[in-house]
């Protein structure tokens, strides 16, 4: 046979690292973030913040700023309440307050907005508004939230009485009661994951556009979902959804802080509306930390019921979720906390009982995914301590404990004790490839030898595998919404191609993936394909990039879209060959005659005949959408490996060594998939090392600007081993691909925590919460204690 | 260039008080009337429209804002536009000529060491300023001179190493 297929590499297919298209515009600095955009006769929009936590708004007085001059509007939320805008829903069937009315439920909460000809006028017009406050008791944690006369935050809500956003619970309580009751050993646990922020450098914002002549609405905003916003618009603002146009340009960074529809887009939206002229917000770096969605602010309660040989019989856990002022998480709907019952979903755990329970407090709203896909990244974190603590009880080798409970090769499709089918894996071999890497044996030598000498090694594995891509359908929504997506694939009569899909790339690189999928698929090369994202107007409907969900979901559908653009091209290609379609074969680029391989047409001139020379009947052009519906979610494996010195005298803990191994089946774009994994164990490193918010007992938020919020540099952020030798394909993938965008973020933080807890084994000390910052690690290395990182609790005065 | 005005009658809105500076920006001589509070950033995106440098924390700590002052890297965003006056300014746009990339620009894109793109012009002006006065560094050089730059997306293994290779470039080019 004398094949004259495409070299796909040489193309940009499936494999190529190629070089990013996207960068062209970044390195000369001619990106078109939010920001960059300027519309003839904006105004801009500054937003009065409240400072206290939680009080009753007694007034609010905004004479002075009217005068100032340049000033065009201010916006209260009496003003807004007129429109029924005072309010809005959240993607987690809650309310949260646009502009506040009643009370302020949290420091930095909206309570005013001012438009003017410039955003200096608009900020020192914010400053000229009184407000009179009278302060309430502030609830900063969920002990202080469930206490008895605790002070109820939404009273807003009717029927709601107390605290309690919900009470949730998964899997089998009598059969894990009994398991316990059969265990030898118990190994407990209790943990919070403090709260973070996702924190892009680029914060958030909005122009939004209102054209009365047209009664159309243009906003350009800085969302990973424009077309939810269009439906929450469409929504809540009562514009029909035809005449709302989303465009998310080029994001800075979104890491699920870009999901949400927050008070300020709302606000910028009615100004336009009102003025008829172009508002332009920016949020700065503080109201971007103290306001807009965080995420974590978990605390666990674990178990493990424990065989004398290792084995875990069940797991329970209970849960305390510090949601904030408003439930304004993007969760699926059926699922409370998020896919936290993805836990232990590496393990062959026959039963296990969670209890989840969500609170209010006086703290900004969200739980937002976090570079997560709904709360995994606190699933995978509780699940690689609770081992680690297991393993140390059980006096096991960290290593071999991991791998006597792993799923096995052979067991999939296998379903984890709540609910999830994971399909593939090879869960041992990657743990082999990493300890291997990582010099295991040698280290524990090492350490041993260190240890005599007064020095402090320790090395931490974290292993898990973590659900990414929702849907499909039938089990995941945001409102009600099914979480699908979907790729539009346009072959133009010369060979190029436009492809434009419902996900939103904020660095991920779709324009140069998406490209690499329709040349493996097509045999089009890849730079003749471009990628259109964002545009609510022109890409087809979806649901928007976060959770890893582009290339399970979004990524599927290109293929598909291809697929069915291959479809027809076969029958242009039997058309031109003068043979029947089933005598026609595919080679990457190219159709063949089966009984004549060199009789061929090449997919360039099967376009150019889809607009030139059609055989009689056939629609002309050459293009499809698809709809992607995944039939299940995609099960990436990781197994991270970090060694650290812990310096006994301050408490101070040096990376020396971090080998990540990840099976994300197949690698569209190496480079790129390198680039999210060293950018997720760098979220990873932060979140362990230095990066968390809290909050003093008045509720004022520490960790409001980059002076109090710590995020780690080049300087203190370690180098990285990555691993890719193995690779299990997706099954029912349509290129064999699995989520990787979070999976370090996800499973990494463990592997630098456990690293420190295995250099303090022997102190006593089982649990420091995150992040381990030296002096809670020389506290507990000084008392032999653990140490909490639950934040203060006010005692009263 | 003019600025209209709306009249509003008040005596005070006419009182705003205007400096005129005379500076250089990526070797084009301006002269511009800021208000003594406009910051340097704001100046070059909105005065300029050279949107390239980025504004990220308003306090100096991530340096998506870096340009540079006579050859230093400065992060804008703490610097008043007053404060430029008689100095040249290098702004991202200015990196590359008409028909070439500055060796940064390609190290970036050879090595991946961007993905948002929101940090990158501040992080190329910042090695600039490093390779200007070290053509050779280390990867600690590195790592030590981009320290003032935050980025979220990276991990800056590969900014390090698009610095690195834009230093073997230049010195290529130079024997």
């Amino acid at each position: 046979m004398t094949s004259q297929a495409l070299d796909e590499i040489k193309i940009g297919g499936l494999g190529a690292s190629r070089k990013r298209v996207e960068d062209n515009r970044f390195i000369r600095g001619t990106g078109n973030y939010t920001d960059d955009i300027t519309l003839p006769g904006m105004l801009h929009m500054e937003i009065l913040r409240s400072p206290l936590a939680h009080a009753r708004i007694k007034s609010i007085d905004t004479r002075r700023a009217w005068e100032v001059p340049g000033v065009h509007l201010v916006l209260t939320g009496e003003m807004m309440a007129t429109r029924n805008l005072a309010w809005m829903p959240t993607l987690s069937y809650d309310t949260q307050a646009v502009l506040a009315t009643d009370k302020v439920r949290f420091q930095g909460q909206e309570v005013a907005c001012v438009i003017a000809d410039d955003p200096y006028i608009a900020k020192d017009a914010c400053e000229l508004i009184d407000v009179e406050y009278e302060p309430l008791p502030p609830i900063v944690n969920p002990t202080q939230a469930q206490a008895q006369g605790a002070p109820l935050i939404r009273d807003d809500k009717e029927n709601q009485h107390d605290n309690v956003i919900y009470n949730w619970e998964v899997g089998d309580r009598e059969g894990t009661d009994r398991a316990f009751e059969q265990a030898d050993v118990i190994s407990a646990l209790q943990l919070h994951y403090p709260r973070s922020h996702p924190s892009p450098i680029e914060c958030c914002g909005s122009i939004a556009d209102f054209n009365r002549s047209t009664s159309k609405l243009t906003v350009y905003m800085t969302s990973q979902a424009p077309h939810i916003v269009r439906a929450a618009v469409a929504l809540v603002a009562e514009i029909p959804e035809h005449m709302i146009r989303i465009i998310s340009p080029d994001i800075g960074g979104g890491f699920g802080n870009k999901v949400p529809v927050y008070p300020g887009y709302v606000c910028s939206i009615l100004a336009s509306i009102l003025l008829e002229r172009p508002v332009k917000w920016i949020e700065d770096k503080s109201g971007n930390l103290i306001s807009t969605g965080f995420a974590r602010d978990v605390y666990l309660d674990g178990e493990l019921a424990l065989r004398r040989d290792g084995k875990i019989l069940a797991v329970r856990m209970r849960t305390d979720a510090d949601h904030g002022a408003f439930f304004s998480d993007a969760q699926p709907s059926k699922f409370k906390i998020g896919l936290m019952h993805s836990t232990f979903a590496a393990y062959d755990v026959p039963v296990g009982h969670i209890m989840a329970r969500g609170l209010y407090t006086n703290k900004a709203p969200g739980g937002v995914a976090y570079r997560c896909s709904f709360r995994v990244t606190e699933a995978m974190f509780f699940q690689e301590r609770m081992m680690h603590a297991a393993a140390e009880d059980l006096g096991m080798d960290q290593a071999e404990f991991r791998r006597i409970n792993f799923v096995r090769d052979d067991d999939f499709p296998h379903r984890t004790p709540f609910g999830f089918l994971t399909d593939s894996g090879q869960y041992g071999e990657c743990l082999d490839v990493g300890l291997k890497a990582v010099g295991y044996e040698d280290f524990r030598a090492r350490q041993a030898a260190a240890r005599k000498e007064g020095r402090l090694l320790g090395l931490g594995i974290s292993t898990m595998t973590e659900p990414l891509g929702a849907g499909n359908s039938r089990e995941y929504d945001i409102l009600g919404i099914k979480m699908f997506d979907s790729a539009e694939l346009r072959v133009h009569m010369t060979g190029k191609a436009i492809v434009r899909t419902g996900a939103k790339t904020q660095g991920q690189g779709h324009e140069t993936t998406w490209a690499q999928i329709v040349a493996h698929e097509l045999g089009i090369p890849a730079e003749d394909i471009i990628v259109e994202e964002g545009d609510t107007d022109t890409a087809p409907f979806g649901m928007g990039t976060y959770a890893s969900r582009s290339t399970p979901v979004a990524g599927a559908a290109v293929a598909m879209a291809a697929r069915k653009v291959r479809a027809k091209a076969r029958k242009l290609a039997a058309h031109l060959l003068e043979v029947s379609e089933e005598d026609v074969e595919w080679e990457l680029g190219r159709f063949y005659v089966r009984s004549a391989p060199d009789r061929g047409v090449t997919i360039q001139e099967c376009a150019m005949a889809a607009y030139s020379n059609m055989p009689d009947g056939m629609e002309p052009g050459l293009e499809n959408v698809s709809y992607y519906d995944p039939p299940n979610l995609t099960w990436p494996f990781a197994a991270y490996f970090v060694t650290v010195e812990v310096d006994p005298a301050t408490g101070v803990w040096d990376v020396l060594n971090m080998v990540a191994v990840d099976d994300c089946g197949v690698r569209i774009n190496p480079m790129i998939v390198e680039g999210q994994i060293m950018g997720g164990l760098t979220e990873a490193y932060a979140m362990a090392n230095m990066q968390f918010q809290t909050y003093d007992a008045e509720g004022n938020c520490v960790g409001a600007n980059y002076m109090d919020y710590l995020l780690p540099t080049a300087w203190e952020t370690p180098g990285y081993e990555l691993h890719s030798e193995i690779m299990t394909p997706c099954p029912h993938h349509p290129i064999g691909a699995k989520g990787i965008g979070e999976c370090a973020a996800v499973g990494g933080p463990a592997a630098f925590v456990n690293a420190v807890m295995d250099a303090l084994s022997g102190t006593g000390v089982r649990n420091v919460d995150m992040p381990l910052l030296p002096d809670r690690v020389w506290q507990a290395i000084t008392t032999g204690q653990d140490v909490s990182g639950a934040p203060p609790v006010k005692t009263g005065d | 260039m003019t600025t209209v005005y709306d009249d509003l009658s008040d005596e005070e809105s006419g009182e705003v008080p205007v400096s005129r500076i005379k500076f250089s920006i990526n070797g084009r001589k301006k002269i511009a009337e800021v208000e003594p509070r406009l910051l340097l950033s704001h100046l070059i995106r909105r005065g300029l429209g050279l949107t390239g440098t980025h504004m990220g924390c308003d306090t100096t700590n991530c340096g998506a804002c870096t340009v540079l002052v006579d050859g230093r890297a400065i992060k804008s965003c703490t610097m008043l536009a007053v404060q430029a006056d008689g100095h040249a300014i290098t702004t991202v746009e200015g990196l590359a000529t008409a028909s070439e990339l500055h060796p940064l620009q390609e190290g970036f894109k050879e090595e991946h060491g961007l993905q948002c793109g929101f940090c990158t012009p501040g992080m190329m002006l910042a090695a600039k300023q490093l390779l200007d006065e070290n053509p050779d560094p280390t990867e600690e050089d590195v790592r030590w001179a981009l320290s003032g730059n935050l980025c979220r997306c990276t991990g800056y293994q590969n900014i390090v190493k698009s610095v690195l290779w834009a230093a073997d470039k230049l010195r290529e080019g130079q024997s």
